[in-house]
């Protein structure tokens, strides 16, 4: 499926915008993706397995929080960085 | 570093920089940005090679990890495993590494050991030169971890910290660590067990003044020439502490009454363990920690804390609030010594005769966070 990938991360991706990765859920999802981009999930996925303060994760513009949410292949994953300045 | 002039490492929180001098110290240059927009809390050259620099950053959104650079700064790659504390069990509270407050290079006996203190408190060390890190057990998984370093509410304004990771130079097994708070604690067995350092230390936030632990030191420091010598700037007043004797006392009180012995870094002469700087600041009323009356001045000791001398020739007369934190201090290893320190207004002032006269020698940074003098191990 097609992931959007925020400026902050694209460092990770060759500054891709959209990048393809799989997974029958969330979790999945980001375990390939950083299989494909090492390093990338530990910037958004705490060790615990929560999503960082500043990360939002969007499938089909619904936010999700909870990485155990089943995807298809025809679901599109937008991430954004939320507002964090100053 | 004797000949070839000295180069500062310098965190803040948009970015590293470097600051390089020609031989004689009066011409600095600055670097273009490191990872611009990072938040930068430490960046350490290891003297073990004189090459290897370890970043500790994080962005604003995205969560802490750390870089090495293996050519003197010029091109940077992420770490493939940051520190990270135990995922919980179910049903457990699991604590999160919020930064990477410290870095501190291993023993010259291990050339690839690093060490690295986080928020909340937390030990981590890397055998492989900073590419992987793992929990120092004995530390995070204490079970008096918690009650050592207290609840949320005993914590530091910007976040609980793990400094001041000192390594002994006659043994690699032998470790010290600050912690605000927390106070001083003492590993012989490599980390494996810690026993709390804090016997004298004034704890004037909390009810009994003559706690074992829940100290706030801001900066610890161990002299290589004389290991069993220490020296902290502690949130009540700067300390010196002979382990023979395993007290702290209060050599801060020799400083005078209206400038008081508050603040955050301490820096030591490389060379002579009675030679000590400190930055103090206004610790009165609601705690500004500013320069006392707007007047920054660097106190040095020539003789271990039993006087202090004002150096601020050079330094702005009045109206200069500066803050300085406690990493934002170091000091070369040239002869005469040469000190730093970086204010949270984005200035750098240096000496290189050892605080008799100061000078500006980059204004216009971020908020400085942390300058570290590129020392080799010589």
């Amino acid at each position: 499926m097609t992931i959007f990938i925020p400026t902050p991360l694209r460092s990770y991706t060759a500054e891709k915008a959209r990048v393809q990765a799989n997974g029958a859920t969330l979790a999945h999802l980001l375990q390939d993706m950083n299989s494909r981009y090492p390093g990338i999930r530990f910037r958004m996925i705490d060790e615990q397995g929560q999503i960082r303060p500043h990360i939002k994760i969007f499938v089909n513009q619904e936010q999700v929080r909870d990485l155990s949410i089943a995807l298809t292949n025809s679901d599109d994953v937008l991430i954004v960085c939320a507002l964090s300045g100053g | 570093m004797q000949g070839k002039g000295t180069q500062l490492l310098i965190g803040t929180r948009k970015g590293g920089f470097m600051l390089k001098s020609d031989n004689t110290r009066r011409k600095w240059v600055l670097s273009k940005p490191i990872l611009l927009g990072n938040i930068v809390h430490h960046m350490v050259l290891d003297p073990r090679d004189g090459k290897t620099i370890i970043m500790a950053a994080r962005t604003g959104h995205l969560g802490p990890t750390i870089f090495r650079s293996f050519d003197h700064g010029k091109t940077w790659k992420e770490v493939e495993k940051p520190p990270a504390f135990r995922k919980a069990a179910e049903g457990e509270k699991g604590l999160v590494v919020d930064h990477v407050f410290w870095l501190t290079p291993g023993h010259a006996s291990e050339k690839k050991v690093w060490y690295a203190g986080t928020s909340p408190q937390g030990l981590f060390r890397s055998e492989d030169s900073g590419m992987t890190w793992e929990s120092v057990n004995g530390f995070n998984e204490n079970p008096m971890r918690r009650k050592w370093t207290g609840g949320e509410q005993d914590q530091t304004p910007d976040g609980p910290k793990m400094h001041s990771i000192l390594v002994d130079p006659r043994d690699p097994n032998h470790l010290y660590i600050g912690m605000s708070s927390g106070g001083v604690f003492e590993s012989k067995d490599r980390g494996a067990s810690w026993n709390p350092l804090n016997r004298g230390c004034a704890a004037d936030f909390l009810p009994d003044p003559n706690v074992e632990f829940g100290h706030d030191p801001h900066c610890v420091r161990l002299h290589p020439q004389m290991p069993d010598r220490l020296y902290q700037q502690n949130h009540c007043g700067i300390y010196r502490m002979e382990r023979g004797e395993g007290t702290w006392i209060r050599i801060g009180n020799a400083m005078p009454r209206k400038v008081g012995d508050i603040g955050f870094p301490l820096v030591l002469h490389p060379r002579n363990p009675n030679m000590v700087w400190v930055f103090p600041m206004d610790g009165t009323t609601v705690w500004p920690r500013t320069s006392p009356d707007g007047k920054p001045a660097v106190y040095r000791t020539s003789n271990a804390g039993k006087t202090w001398n004002r150096q601020n020739k050079g330094l702005p007369e009045k109206d200069a609030l500066w803050t300085v934190k406690r990493q934002a201090m170091t000091a070369d290893d040239r002869n005469p010594v040469g000190i730093y320190f970086g204010t949270t207004s984005g200035e750098i002032w240096g000496t290189r005769d050892e605080g008799e006269s100061w000078r500006c020698i980059a204004r216009h940074l971020p908020h400085i966070y942390s300058i570290e003098a590129a020392v080799t191990a010589s």
